[in-house]
């Protein structure tokens, strides 16, 4: 049982919690989103409490990470954009540090769960229908309708539009999710094999050198997933928030 | 605490939980934890309670920090350049200044330098033309002299010619000659 790389994934409650018959348990992914949270915050605080003209190091890492998503977002959107810049911004970081949190062993990863991911997207996605309709009401509804197009069409790409628009929360959620579950996945399938092909006396040994190799590789992939999923979520989230700011595009 | 359900079994295996958790599994549906529905108001809860609280500490405190710290420096820097650009500005125009005055002191030690050599050029024109007047007059006045000089002597030479005359005719005839005649006569042949 110890070897079943799906347990990696149980979520078992840690304070048992009910609510009109609704389980709301606060279970060991619960302490790992307060851990993250408490974690970032702690540091994004207390690194620039000193507020120095000149950064500390630890500063320059909160103001690399604070202009790093600064620019994405004005990049993507342009200056309008960047009220929507606390959201991209707690996203990014809270799905950055709860990645590389899972890649502690032993630690639960938050975003290997696909209602989380969900949940996040749907933040991203109800915030951009929500503004996008207060700003420009009826004219939001433009960005089903791409211009140029000839009037026969407009039905069918308007559908399309519209189905790729529904997919958004889906594919942005589904990405992020499966990228986490299949790392983890994979890094205790190849641990695995160390430990199972060890166990079988010498020979066992020298053949457990080929996975164990791939495992310390795969770790290090992992660790740029971790990084680059919270960027791909950031940055999707930078261009389909630029439809709320400018739906006539 | 911070352990894994994995961890968990490895250490202190719950025999009755695992066995329902094989069951689960084998049961298809809840085996998979994450299509588990029955974890999802928790999950959804506990992510809107954090998530929800780490975006109003951002919001309201961190970002604007952040930004406040990025301006402030911001600013600094371009006043520090500001100040800069003044400073060499400034010392420009005093090496400019300084130039200018070099040159104007150059001007005026020539312009000096040229009186200078002017008046000493004149000062001795002056001497020379006085030294040669003085000279001038000197030689005039002793060819005046050598004029008086001759003029006596010339005047003594027919004197001399009368009475060597007077003489040498009174020698000759033994009479005294008459004056008159031999001034006449000396005068003649002079």
């Amino acid at each position: 049982m110890a070897e079943d790389p799906i347990h990696q994934f149980q979520i078992s409650r840690l304070i048992p919690i009910e609510i009109g018959g609704l389980d709301f348990s606060f279970t060991n992914s619960s302490l790992f989103m307060v851990a993250t949270v408490v974690t970032t915050g702690a540091f994004l605080y207390l690194t620039t409490s000193s507020r120095g003209l000149v950064p500390s190091r630890t500063q320059s890492v909160s103001e690399m990470s604070y202009e790093f998503v600064a620019n994405m977002l004005r990049d993507a959107t342009g200056p309008q954009g960047m009220r929507f810049f606390p959201l991209v911004f707690s996203l990014f970081m809270f799905i950055l540090v709860a990645n590389m949190f899972g890649m502690v062993p032993y630690f639960f990863t938050v975003t290997s769960h696909l209602i989380v991911t969900f949940a996040l997207a749907m933040v991203v996605m109800l915030t951009l229908v929500g503004y996008g309709l207060k700003t420009h009401g009826a004219r939001f509804f433009k960005l089903f309708v791409p211009h140029g197009v000839p009037g026969v069409l407009v039905p069918l790409v308007a559908s399309i539009e519209v189905i790729s628009f529904l997919s958004r929360p889906i594919s942005l959620s589904v990405r992020l999710f499966a990228n986490m579950l299949a790392g983890h996945i994979t890094l205790k399938v190849f641990a695995g094999f160390v430990t199972t092909l060890s166990g079988l006396g010498a020979f066992g040994v020298i053949g457990a050198v080929l996975p164990l190799l791939l495992t310390i590789a795969i770790t290090g992939l992992e660790f740029l997933v971790s990084f680059l999923q919270a960027y791909v979520f950031a940055v999707l989230t930078c261009m389909y928030l630029n439809d709320a700011v400018h739906p006539d595009h | 605490m911070f352990v894994t359900p994995g961890y968990a079994q490895e250490t202190a295996p719950a025999e009755g939980e695992l066995q329902t958790e094989i069951v689960h599994e084998e049961g298809g549906e809840a085996g998979f934890p994450p299509f588990d529905t029955s974890t999802y108001p928790s999950q959804l809860l506990w992510l809107a309670i954090t998530f929800g609280l780490f975006y109003l500490f951002l919001q309201k405190v961190v970002l604007p920090r952040i930004g406040n710290i990025l301006e402030v420096r911001r600013d600094r820097i371009a006043h520090d350049l500001d100040q800069a650009a003044r400073n060499k500005e400034e010392a420009d125009a005093a090496v400019a200044a300084y130039e200018q005055e070099l040159a104007d002191a150059r001007t005026k030690a020539h312009a000096i330098a040229q009186a200078a050599q002017d008046a000493a050029k004149a000062d001795a024109e002056a001497e020379r033309k006085s030294v040669e007047a003085d000279l001038e007059q000197k030689l005039v006045e002793a060819e005046r002299r050598i004029a008086i000089v001759r003029e006596a002597a010339m005047k003594d030479v027919g004197t001399i010619a009368e009475d060597t005359a007077g003489a040498i005719v009174e020698a000759l005839i033994d009479r005294k000659p008459d004056d008159a005649a031999i001034a006449a006569a000396v005068s003649q042949v002079r």
